[in-house]
């Protein structure tokens, strides 16, 4: 695109024959401009055309993601007319900042993100909000400087509609209570961990605000007595209340009111709800349709009986919690049409239940059984043949999973999109099955040792969507540290420490190669994100063939010591939008590969690097 | 004499309406003993009666009032007697006992010489100065003093046998309180009646055993707040200038005033060795909690208080202190100005230590200017109005620190005061138990001890300190009270 907006100007403009974009108005060419923001150089290319497509340009951008604060003052002026600020790659806002950004897109600015921002206080707050009335969307995620004098400049802002405070952990009742009072209009509101703010706080937001329809109470010491505040919202549709460990059967019992709007509820990590105070929160919600539950009391009958009345549940989280049979048993009863199940670390899911399960769950679109140990192929059998319109299937680390099973997922499953069979027995065979689903976009395949070129030079050349691959593997031992195994462990098995000494042992037979990175570079154009750490035997070509996926944004290459300057500076050149880099122990990489990525890669975020790289 | 004389009928006079208490203690023995006879009333006291007994001999110590000591020395005879009726005779040295009384002997009759004396040199000097006539009975009563002071020690060694006869008359109350006055007149009390006689005592607790029935009668017809049933407590009602005043513990042989007991004892050393010892030095010892009395309740004197034994919402106050606290809340001029915002008066001075406590930080205050003490007052306040909000002042760097539930002044108060009650019950529930097993080793001479000396609590300490102390006194009570198990020899 960045080529075609270039040229096309070109022809005309030495002949000085009548530009054809004078004849459009300026309206046509901004909504043409706005078919140009899936790429971010496409509209960078156009505004460098001419003068006039520069001014267009600057007019037309509403949304401004500043890499660089230092640049700031230029953008100011530049775009007057930016509505949406990111500033989360600037990690330092001070206070002189917000009020130049106040004072130049004083009408215009309708939503800021200061999440990864810090250096800023209530006085560049105050300017902000009082400035820019036109405020809808503020985050402050992080903001952990912030005091009740902040929140009460944020209580200017009286058009704000969604609020994030997370982590804002200097903010008390007293500034909440101002936002409450300021902020009428608020539809959404996270107030995670801020650990300052109690019962009274959320009282008065719960009286004051009655739009509110998202909110956020995660980890914050509240009871009961504001939860009967929070459940007469009328718009209340989700309602977390992950790590609440204030509520409890006996306070919930209490509870006088129901909320009728509900729609999802997070009761993750509340230990001390069980059946009996679930069904006291959700009476009476009739619109319920996702219920998270994870790491909670115990998967019983009784728990899921409570679920029974709600017909319009499709979701269902329960990962981390006991399962029993009889649970199981009062799930697969569930009159609603369950579309999403997540049983991730589910002790006691077993075959028998989880097949039993499945089999009455028949759209069923995404499931996670993501360290389920004692699930064999019998489960995999029924999943595939009951849930034909499977779209995501996560499954690391279901060790007793054959790889026949796979060749039954490809077969059976043809809508999946998702696949994560990380630390698994799949092999070729079932790759290549697997390549049927055409509408694949992630594919974990990472520590399966199982794998090589063959099948995934299949996938490559069928699977089009693809826009996520792992292929991590472990680390082979001569070549490393021990140390660095230890954090391979750790790092990669994420769910289960156990594992990783077992994926140590069986290190991989058929090395992916270069064939087999190539096709995937060839044939999936649309491809993000791909990790092929650890790989010994992939060398320049790989990357040269990954160099051809434009869209290419992360790529980890850690540990590939067959890897050269030559391959970073291709990737360097072809993946422009490239912004994470992880080329941790890739030893032959050296300046002459920096370069270029210093050069071409100018959205680069984030690079991994051995410190032995100390030129960057 | 003569002079004496005259304070003691000016005092009889008072002393019906003044000082009703004394004798309910009077009263409440004959109570004690019926009950103690009948087992089945005996169960019934222990089984409902434990919470309350804690209370008990704290009243009935704070209740007896300083000008009146006798009173203080009146509450051990039930105990003695009961003591009797259980046949537990203390082991007592008669040889020693000899010395003692023969001691004794040599004092009076020292005494009387110097009183025939003055009556002989009487009919001569008639015409002497009114200041010679001061000094030598200045004299006489000093000696009486120490002849009291040798005949109460000695009489502790022989308990069981005193107490049958001072069951009738008060012989050894009448004198202390009659050696008590002399040095009292020269000290910070002066409006303390000197002598109390016996006779105007009995009398009074006559009529007030009377006065005690009418109530009962009342109070049955009465619908109670509390859950007790109208005949298990009784109401007594102290008077105005009883409430008032200043100390509760006298020191009864210079007569000095004292808020606390353990400052009399303090003082108490100074007066001889006698009162050295660790017996004597040690903390009263709740006497009667096996005791079955009757719960006691507290009516206010002021006439039309809801706290009014006369009111027709009756709702009687549970302790002494609460009947202090309550009057000088409630009817009195709130004299004790904040220091700090010269706006808030009050009239007890806890309720002003508090408040300065308070007073200044914690301040919740809201946009339109209205201050509160408690956050969630100003959060009740902001949601009920429309564009208040709360503010936040500008110079502080962090949010108020919320204090975990900052409490009312007078709401602490009566939290505390209510836990503090049931703290003693469950208190108690052991000591009950201990003094059943042995009830004579818990009428122990050192009781008899406290009861003169101490029991006394200053009264406008800090409610909050209530809980702590009283506790620590049973707890100290119920350990040392293996120690002084043996200790029968009153030193």
């Amino acid at each position: 695109m960045k080529t075609q907006s270039k040229r096309r100007p070109q022809p005309l403009s030495p002949d000085s024959s009548p530009n054809p974009f004078d004849i459009l108005t300026e309206e046509i060419v901004c909504k043409i401009l706005d078919h140009l923001h899936n790429d971010p150089f496409a509209t960078k290319a156009f505004s460098l055309t001419c003068k006039a497509f520069y001014f267009i340009e600057s007019r037309h951008r509403r949304i401004l993601k500043p890499l660089r604060p230092e640049l700031l003052p230029r953008i100011f002026h530049r775009y007057p007319f930016v509505s949406h600020l990111d500033l989360s790659m600037c990690p330092r806002v001070d206070d002189n900042t917000l009020n130049v950004i106040s004072s130049t897109w004083k009408a215009t600015l309708q939503s800021i993100n200061l999440s990864r921002s810090r250096f800023f206080t209530n006085a560049g707050l105050s300017s902000l909000f009082v400035n820019c009335s036109g405020l809808v969307e503020v985050d402050l995620c992080n903001a952990t400087q912030l005091t009740d004098l902040a929140a009460s400049a944020i209580a200017e802002a009286k058009n704000l509609e969604r609020l994030s405070l997370a982590r804002c952990k200097s903010i008390t009742d007293m500034g909440i209570g101002c936002i409450a009072v300021g902020c009428r209009k608020l539809r959404s509101l996270c107030l995670k961990w801020c650990l300052r703010v109690g019962d009274l706080g959320v009282e008065l937001i719960a009286l004051k605000c009655k739009q509110i329809s998202s909110l956020d109470l995660s980890y914050l010491p509240i009871t009961e007595k504001s939860l009967n505040s929070v459940l007469q919202l009328q718009h209340l549709e989700d309602l977390v209340l992950e790590g609440c460990h204030g509520i409890d059967d006996d306070g919930l019992s209490t509870l006088d009111q129901s909320c009728k709007s509900l729609k999802m509820l997070n009761l993750s990590n509340c230990q001390n709800v069980t059946h009996t105070g679930l069904s006291s929160l959700i009476n009476g919600t009739e619109q319920l349709q996702q219920i998270i539950l994870a790491y909670g009391s115990s998967v019983t009958s009784d728990l899921v009986k409570c679920l029974n009345a709600y017909s319009k549940v499709q979701s269902v989280k329960l990962d981390g919690c006991t399962v029993t049979w009889s649970g199981i048993k009062a799930m697969a009863s569930l009159n609603a049409p369950v579309k999403e199940l997540s049983l991730s670390k589910c002790l006691g899911l077993t075959d028998d239940g989880l097949s039993f399960l499945v089999q009455s769950h028949k759209d069923l679109r995404k499931l996670d059984i993501t360290c389920c140990r004692k699930i064999t192929y019998t489960s995999i059998d029924i999943i595939t043949n009951s849930c034909t319109s499977l779209t995501s299937l996560r499954m690391e680390s279901c060790s007793l999973v054959p790889k026949e099973a796979f060749v039954l997922i490809g077969a059976r499953c043809s809508f999946l999109e998702e696949l994560d069979a990380t630390d698994n027995e799949i092999d070729d065979e079932g790759l290549k099955s697997i390549s049927r689903c055409s509408k694949l976009s992630i594919l974990k395949l990472g520590i399966c040792s199982n794998i090589s070129d063959e099948g995934l030079a299949k996938v490559g050349s069928s699977c089009l969507m693809l826009k996520e691959v792992d292929l991590y593997s472990t680390p082979l031992a001569s070549t490393l540290i021990m140390t660095e195994i230890l954090l391979v462990q750790t790092t990669k098995c994420s769910y289960c420490q156990a594992e990783g000494s077992e994926g140590l042992k069986d290190i991989r037979s058929v090395a992916i190669s270069d064939a087999g990175i190539a096709a995937i570079g060839d044939g999936c154009p649309a491809l993000e994100m791909i990790n092929i750490a650890y790989n010994d035997k992939i060398t320049d070509n790989s990357l040269i063939s990954l160099s051809k996926c434009r869209l290419l944004k992360a790529l980890e290459i850690r540990g590939c010591l067959g890897v050269s300057s030559i391959g970073l500076s291709a990737i360097a050149v072809g993946c422009k939008q490239l912004t994470v880099l992880d080329i941790k122990k890739c030893f032959n990489i050296n300046d002459n590969g920096m370069l270029p990525l210093a050069q071409f890669s100018q959205n680069l975020k984030q690079v991994i690097y051995l410190l032995k790289l100390m030129f960057l | 004499m003569d002079h004496r004389d005259g304070q003691s009928v000016e005092h009889q006079k008072k002393d019906p309406q003044q000082h009703p208490h004394p004798c309910f203690t009077n009263f409440t023995t004959h109570h004690q003993q019926q009950k103690w006879e009948d087992p089945s009333l005996l169960d019934y006291s222990t089984r409902i009666e434990p919470p309350f007994q804690a209370f008990n001999p704290n009243c009935q110590t704070k209740s007896s009032f300083p000008c009146n000591p006798n009173n203080q020395i009146k509450v051990p005879d039930p105990i003695m007697n009961e003591l009797l009726q259980a046949s537990k005779v203390q082991d007592w040295d008669p040889s020693a006992m000899l010395n003692n009384l023969s001691f004794l002997e040599q004092k009076i009759h020292q005494l009387q010489g110097l009183v025939h004396s003055i009556i002989g040199r009487g009919g001569q000097v008639l015409g002497q100065p009114d200041e010679l006539v001061a000094q030598q009975q200045q004299l006489i009563t000093a000696a009486l003093t120490s002849i009291i002071v040798q005949l109460i020690s000695t009489a502790g060694s022989l308990l069981p046998s005193v107490k049958h006869h001072t069951l009738c008359g008060a012989p050894p109350a009448a004198s202390l309180a009659q050696f008590q006055p002399q040095n009292g007149g020269g000290n910070s009390v002066p409006e303390l009646p000197n002598t109390v006689d016996v006779s105007s005592n009995s009398g009074e607790q006559q009529n007030h055993v009377m006065e005690e029935h009418e109530m009962k009668d009342e109070e049955d017809a009465e619908e109670l707040g509390e859950s007790l049933f109208p005949g298990t407590y009784e109401i007594l009602q102290l008077e105005k200038e009883e409430i008032l005043a200043p100390h509760t513990h006298f020191c009864t042989i210079c007569g000095k005033g004292f808020k606390r007991d353990a400052n009399l004892r303090m003082h108490m050393r100074g007066h001889g060795d006698e009162y050295k010892t660790p017996a004597a030095l040690a903390k009263p010892n709740k006497e009667s909690s096996s005791e079955p009395a009757l719960i006691k309740r507290y009516s206010c004197p002021f006439a039309g208080c809801k706290r009014n034994k006369d009111h027709k919402k009756f709702q009687p106050l549970k302790t002494i202190l609460c009947v202090k606290n309550h009057y000088k809340r409630s009817h009195c001029d709130k004299s004790y100005i904040c220091s700090r915002c010269h706006t808030k008066k009050f009239s007890v001075i806890a309720d002003l230590k508090t408040h300065e406590k308070h007073c200044g930080k914690d301040k919740w205050l809201c946009s339109c200017g209205t201050t509160f003490s408690r956050k969630d007052k100003l959060f009740g306040h902001i949601a009920l109005f429309q564009g208040h909000t709360p503010a936040i002042p500008l110079d502080e760097t962090k949010g108020p620190i919320a204090p975990s539930d900052p409490g009312d002044g007078s709401e602490a108060t009566n939290v505390v005061g209510s836990m503090n009650f049931f703290n003693f019950g469950s208190e108690n529930g052991v000591d009950v138990k201990g003094s059943l097993d042995d009830p004579a080793a818990y009428f122990s001479p050192l009781n008899f001890e406290t009861c003169n000396f101490g029991g006394f609590h200053e009264f406008p300490r800090p409610a909050s300190d209530d809980s702590e102390t009283s506790l620590a006194f049973l707890l100290s009570g119920t350990c040392s009270y293996n120690n002084n198990h043996n200790d029968v020899e009153r030193s």
